[in-house]
């Protein structure tokens, strides 16, 4: 199995005139994905590369039971297109588009949760279930199919540590990245306890970075609930500390958010976390020998 | 209480959410636009310039340092003039003065205030619960994280639902809560309303005040502003956009700026590009564990064409500090012919002679490393893993240094 993503995944592209979203929504197709429709609209009636073109959501879902949706809006128009989406009934969204406002985020972010339906992203890559289904913007030729979960923060390093795991012959039963904004989605806890409860998935490599508190939680909550073992990558031990205007963060004070706090953190509950991606894809070898 | 996790760290890189922090002059023009009261005032930017303010504005003033830190007052950089000679005399002291790093190039002259109490409102963001959080407290002023230390009961705090917003009954809970006295409450009750508007409609990650003075006479008046701009929403506020020009200080970073490269200043002597802030940022550990220092985190961002690169390399090339680059990019959405291409153009351009380790993975990999191994001079070499390349960038900066 996988998880979000597989040979069942019917999606339709929001945005799929655009250059990028042409260019990926045909990659994602030439690697097997069901790329069943796209919307741009003003467009209904064209095709790109083959995928019929709808003027909405709601028109794609229905003429083709699209159930998943991915967002490659440009950021004015992308909390519409979320909606829009949501609006269709889709189970799932993934919205690759960076650079929409946090405001914005935290409407369609409390909106969201009210239901059951899955948001990934927004500033995502996508999610990829190797020799299944690719939905984003992931260089496909780095991933493997295999019985690693994958989840991360950063697109680009989700790429560099699946090249580090392929090196060592592992390969992943999905890859998630739930993006790097303030507000998404989905949390490191909501992909973590997808992979726990997917047969196929033996390791779950957890991707984090400075800033919030999502690894700090995730480490409580793995300790707590997880079965399937978790190693760690955490970016941003050389990152200068931020300044501080106001006394509003200071004076509730959470986590300090840095790579340090965050490592201490996960290692106190048991995850091991490497200090560079060679290194955290030698722990996963390792945790898979052990198993 | 909830946790706010956003605390300590504003790294400026795209994961962490662009920022812009604003000046406490530019913030108070702002809470006077929303109706907030605050005292009456002018910039200056010379002694001269600060004394001819404190005559217009007539009485005591206070003379205050105009940079984007918290703890002016305790560093010395607010100051109380009877006169407007005494107000010249303050502002040459503090014109120049070096508060934890930002200097001071102007200066806020306003009305002294007769302050019966100092309190303390914020509206901040919510990382960890992804919503709005209001704080105020009775006991504001410069030692208001004491306060929350010791007292953790005289803040009260109240989380908004960002889709039904910011009601009288929040602001009245608040009020109550913080033992705010009688007599201000009416004007702290629409002043909490006034600065969730400001926070809503500014698109801020921060609107605070502190202190929030109740004077002798009866009125509630903001004292200072910190703003922190969401940069993600500046295409639908011009004149925030407007603010951000005046704000930058390093020249590699205004270069950074006008380029719209996501570039921040460090001191060591490894430049690097790279694409993707987990990238970047995992660039300069690796950087750092293999013995070098970083001179600066750059991500050229998702997508980084040809001219993105270009620009990028321009912002790298002007800090004289750099002696070797390292080219660390990953395509995903980003095109690996597309970074070769500009790389070629930018050297081209600039006529850089420095050495230039360059790796490249991921979409378009093969085209990419074929233009650099066809057209690329010979001080550009290509490493095949980030770790050797790494590595290869800190040798060759020690041998320069050597
Ligand atoms: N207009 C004014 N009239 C009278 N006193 C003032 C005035 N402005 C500031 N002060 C006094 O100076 C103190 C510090 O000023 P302010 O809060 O603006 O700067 P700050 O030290 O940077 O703040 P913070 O500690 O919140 O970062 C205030 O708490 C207040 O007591
Ligand atoms: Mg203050």
């Amino acid at each position: 199995m996988s998880i979000l993503v597989d040979k069942n995944t019917k999606l339709v592209v929001q945005g799929i005139t655009g250059r990028e979203g042409a260019f990926h929504a045909t990659r994602n197709k030439a690697y097997g994905t069901n790329v069943v429709a796209g919307v741009t609209p003003g467009k209904a009636g064209q095709d790109v590369e083959g995928i019929p073109v709808f003027n909405t959501v709601r028109d794609a879902v229905e003429e083709t039971g699209a159930n998943t949706a991915m967002v490659f809006v440009p950021p004015r128009f992308a909390t519409d297109a979320l909606y829009e989406a949501i609006e269709s009934g889709v189970d799932l969204i993934i919205c690759i588009t960076e650079g929409i406002p946090a405001h914005d985020m935290m409407q369609v972010y409390t909106h969201l949760r009210r239901g059951n339906q899955t948001l990934i992203g927004p500033n995502c890559p996508g999610i990829i279930s190797p020799g299944r289904a690719s939905v984003g913007i992931m260089p496909t030729q780095v991933f493997n199919p295999g019985r690693v979960g994958l989840v991360s923060r950063s697109g680009t390093l989700t790429y560099q540590i699946s090249k580090e795991l392929a090196a060592l012959g592992i390969g992943q039963s999905s890859v998630v990245g739930i993006g790097g904004d303030p507000v998404v989605g989905s949390s490191f806890i909501d992909i973590v306890t997808r992979f726990d409860a997917d047969p196929e998935t033996d390791l779950i490599v957890m991707v984090g970075e400075i800033g919030g508190n999502e690894e700090e939680k995730a480490a409580e909550f793995i300790a707590a609930n997880v079965s399937t073992p978790v190693v760690s990558y955490i970016a941003g031990f050389q990152a200068p500390p931020g300044k501080q205007m106001g006394h509003a963060g200071a004076i509730i004070t959470g986590s300090s958010g840095t790579a340090q706090g965050k490592k201490e953190a996960l290692e106190a509950k048991g995850v091991r976390v490497g200090t560079n991606p060679t290194e955290v894809a030698e722990l996963a070898q390792q945790a898979l020998a052990a198993q | 209480m909830a946790l706010p996790s956003d605390g300590a760290i504003c790294f400026v890189n795209t994961s962490q959410g662009r920022r812009l922090d604003l000046f406490e002059y530019q913030g108070k023009q702002l809470f006077a636009r929303h109706g907030i009261p605050v005292p009456r005032g002018e910039v200056a930017d010379t002694p001269e310039a600060a004394r001819a303010a404190a005559e217009r504005i007539g009485g005591k003033v206070v003379v205050k340092a105009q940079v984007q830190i918290g703890g002016r007052g305790k560093a010395g950089g607010i100051q109380l003039a009877d006169t407007p000679e005494e107000a010249e005399a303050h502002a040459r002291k503090i014109l120049g003065m070096d508060i934890r790093g930002h200097i001071v190039h102007t200066v806020w002259i306003e009305a002294a205030s007769e302050i019966a109490k100092e309190y303390y409102a914020s509206v901040t963001f919510d990382r960890g619960e992804k919503k709005p959080l209001v704080m105020l407290s009775a006991a504001g002023g410069m030692d208001i994280e004491e306060v929350a230390r010791t007292r953790p009961e005289a803040l009260a705090t109240v989380h908004i639902d960002p889709l039904t917003g910011f009601q009288a009954h929040h602001a009245r809970w608040l009020v109550y809560h913080a033992a705010i006295d009688q007599g201000a409450q009416q004007g702290v009750v629409k002043i909490l309303q006034q600065l969730y508007q400001a926070f809503t409609e500014l698109d801020t990650m921060l609107v605070e005040i502190n202190p929030l003075i109740w004077t002798a006479s009866g009125d509630v008046v903001a004292l200072d502003a910190k703003v922190t701009i969401d940069n993600n929403a500046l295409y639908r506020h011009p004149e925030l956009l407007e603010m951000q020009q005046s704000v930058t200080e390093d020249p590699q970073e205004r270069l950074a700026q006008e380029k719209g490269v996501t570039y921040v200043k460090l001191d060591g002597d490894v430049g690097i590009l790279g694409n993707g802030a987990g990238l970047v940022m995992s660039t300069l550990d690796v950087v750092a564990l293999a013995g070098g220092r970083p001179a600066n985190f750059l991500d050229a961002g998702g997508g980084s064409k040809a001219d993105e690169v270009v620009a990028a390399l321009e912002v790298l090339l002007s800090d004289p500090k750099v002696k070797v680059l390292l080219v660390n990019i990953f395509g995903g959405i980003t095109r690996c012919d597309e970074v070769a291409t500009g790389l070629l153009t930018a050297l081209d351009k600039l006529g850089a002679t420095l050495p230039i380790v360059v790796r490249l993975d991921g979409t378009n990999e093969d085209e990419g490393r074929r233009i650099i191994a066809e057209q690329a001079p010979a001080n550009v070499v290509v490493e095949a893993t980030m770790l050797s390349a790494a590595k290869r960038a800190v040798e060759l900066a020690q041998g320069v240094e050597a």
